[in-house]
């Protein structure tokens, strides 16, 4: 198996008297994807959260490509090539394909923008990811569907060379066809060399796109195994009650 | 791997695929400048079948001095409505900028330029006060603008003072909107515009051919600007006719000034707002303030100077109100201005939500307004049935806004 792109050792986070994260462990491969899992409240958006800068952890090794490093803001992980795709997915509707793209990293001559340049890079981008679901990339967002709005906020977060892709429950919103669109996405981007951290509440998606998984379970890391060495019900153990019979307690082994 | 759907993207579209491509731009909420057009045509034909005034070379010069400064106005208005905010207070801005103009050159003996600077500055001050209580506390811009709306009228009350208007005599102030360019001038700044418009549109197209992009349909562009230069020739040529009432005493031909000062604004607002990263970012703000944060775009910065520039174009206004009305007076930017403002951005397509609208909307809007104020004027209507009309054209464009807005969420 390859070195890990990603590498937490002991996450620790509190918010006050709360004890979020207690000793988390977490590997990201790259060309791998790795499913995050775990029940409301098990603590997977403020691991993210830690890993993109937002919040800052408050003890804890990250090494990134075999360094330790130090995020200390979004800057430092956008720096390193980690990226973020939210949710809400954080789109301007009125703003086109190409300007939603590289918003806030025009692509500029002088003073000016330069359109041709970054209308032929997002192409390259969307190309390299064979999207072909959309027509043109002049249209603006606000007249896509909730499965090419999500190809394109995560065409925008492998457009800057990033090597750690954070998709936070990109299915959750879709229907059965687009779902599908976007778990081939997913995958296309770990077989691209990305190291791709996924986080779903959906078992069978999981299951059809990732190659490991980490299940959180009320901020331990109840366990990080290949998914060819679990099934869904051990997996839902794992979220629901911590543990499960026939799977290492992560760290023990 | 990426040929086939480049190819494809390069190969023109028809004139029936460019329409199509329009109707689903409508469907999505993006009506353009269409409606405005044909609106204004519609009116141009209205009034000048109904007055034998209206399509004369004077009132056509009348009717661009009238709209001059609610159209610069509207301008300013554009940068704050495109981030969904509203500055009530542009109007009035204007007037205090102009007192500030006016007194600077017949009170204190300064030459133009200075004054003229000093307004701006006057102005740019005003709106950085008003876009700092907006962004930074969190007021709604409409209280804070509401309150700034009593309180620059209080300001240019006590600027105007006892006697009430404060008049102005310098040549440069007042030859902006009561003198021409000669017609010779005229012809020549014309034929200038044309060639820097066609220039710049071939040279657009033809870059992006270069970048093997999808370009503008050429038979498109071709009939658009072909169609602009022809009106705005026919409108030079008919500014160029003799509009003086007494010939022998004064002869009154050419382009206004304040022409050339309006399309130097638009093509430089045009320019900021749709080939810069500052412009670029105002629509982002506009359209989804949370994802232009993340983007790491500095949105209270942005909101700042939107309103910092709309102030300072209300202060280019005062200075076209002191020039038309020969004088500043304590109701200069009053009454109906920065309603015809607002209305004037509105139905040239700027949205209220935020987010889309062009510099050219301000122009195409503001001569709606003008042709209706002037129009029906003209035809003897009361001002409580224009303002009825206005008010009422206002709300259908708002309300297209809104529905086509619906439109495109669903």
């Amino acid at each position: 198996m390859t070195e890990p792109i990603l590498s937490l050792r002991g996450v620790n986070k509190s918010f006050g008297p709360v004890h979020v994260l207690k000793d988390v462990n977490l590997d990201v491969h790259p060309g791998q994807v790795t499913a995050l899992v775990g029940d409301n409240g098990a603590g997977k958006s403020t691991l993210i959260k830690c890993i993109a800068g937002i919040y800052t952890p408050d003890h804890g090794e990250f090494k990134f490509d075999g360094k330790v490093v130090n995020i200390t803001g979004p800057r430092d992980a956008t720096a390193l090539g980690i990226e973020i795709v939210y949710q809400d997915l954080a789109l301007c509707d009125n703003l086109d394909i190409v300007h939603n793209m590289f918003l806030g990293r025009e692509v500029k001559k002088g003073p000016v923008l330069d359109e041709s340049a970054m209308e032929s890079l997002a192409r390259k981008t969307l190309d390299s990811l064979s999207v072909r679901t959309v027509k043109s990339i002049r249209q603006t967002v606000a007249s896509l569907s909730g499965g090419q709005r999500q190809t394109v906020a995560i065409a925008k977060a492998v457009l800057w060379n990033s090597k750690v892709v954070i998709l936070d429950e990109p299915t959750a919103a879709l229907g059965v066809a687009q779902t599908e669109q976007v778990l081939n996405l997913v995958r296309r981007l770990a077989d691209n060399g990305l190291g791709v951290i996924l986080i779903s509440h959906n078992i069978n998606d999981v299951f059809e796109v990732a190659d490991n998984i980490a299940a959180l379970y009320l901020g331990t890391m109840a366990a990080q195994v290949a998914k060819n060495e679990v099934i869904p019900r051990q997996v839902i153990e794992l979220i629901t009650t911590g543990v499960s019979a026939g799977v290492e307690k992560a760290g023990v082994k | 791997m990426s040929t086939s759907t480049t190819a494809a993207e390069v190969t023109e579209t028809s004139l029936k695929s460019a329409a199509q491509d329009y109707w689903s731009k409508v469907k999505a909420g993006d009506i353009g400048a269409l409606p405005a057009v044909l609106g204004l045509l519609v009116l141009c034909i209205v009034f000048g079948s109904m007055s034998s005034v209206f399509l004369t070379p004077g009132n056509f010069a009348n009717l661009l001095t009238q709209a001059a400064s609610v159209i610069v106005i509207a301008m300013g208005l554009i940068f704050v409505l495109l981030l969904g905010e509203i500055d009530l207070s542009a109007g009035y801005a204007s007037g205090v900028c102009g007192a500030v103009l006016v007194i600077l050159i017949t009170d204190l003996g300064q030459p133009w330029y200075i004054a003229l600077a000093a307004s701006i500055a006057v102005g740019m001050a005003m709106g950085f006060g008003l876009g700092t209580l907006v962004a930074r506390l969190g007021i709604p811009s409409f209280v804070v603008t509401l309150a700034a709306f009593l309180g620059f009228q209080g300001i240019l009350l006590i600027l105007a003072g006892e006697g009430g208007t404060i008049r102005v005599e310098d040549e440069t102030v007042l030859a902006i909107q009561n003198s021409n360019l000669s017609p010779t001038l005229s012809w020549a700044f014309y034929i200038a515009a044309s060639v820097f418009y066609v220039l710049l549109g071939l040279s657009r197209i033809n870059a992006r051919r270069k970048a093997g992009l999808k370009a503008e349909l050429f038979k498109l562009w071709l009939i658009k600007t072909v169609s602009l230069v022809g009106i705005s020739g026919l409108a030079v040529w008919a500014l160029n006719l003799e509009r003086s009432n007494n010939r022998e005493l004064v002869s009154l031909k050419g382009i206004p000034y304040v022409v050339p000062v309006i399309l130097f604004l638009l093509v430089i607002g045009t320019f900021v707002l749709g080939r810069t990263a500052f412009g670029r970012h105002i629509y982002a703000v506009g359209g989804n303030a949370e994802a232009a944060r993340r983007a790491g775009i500095n949105v209270k910065n942005i909101r700042i100077a939107a309103f910092v520039i709309c102030s300072a174009l209300s202060a280019i206004a005062g200075l076209l109100f002191a020039s038309r009305q020969n004088s500043i007076s304590p109701t200069t930017g009053g009454s109906s201005t920065l309603l015809y403002a607002v209305g004037a951005a509105v139905i040239g397509g700027t949205s209220l939500f935020g987010g889309k609208g062009k510099m050219r909307d301000a122009i195409l809007g503001g001569l709606v307004v003008a042709v209706i104020d002037n129009g029906m004027g003209l035809l003897g209507y009361a001002a409580g049935i224009k303002f009825i009309v206005t008010g009422a054209v206002l709300l259908v464009s708002a309300g297209v806004d809104a529905v086509s807005r619906r439109g495109s969420s669903v």
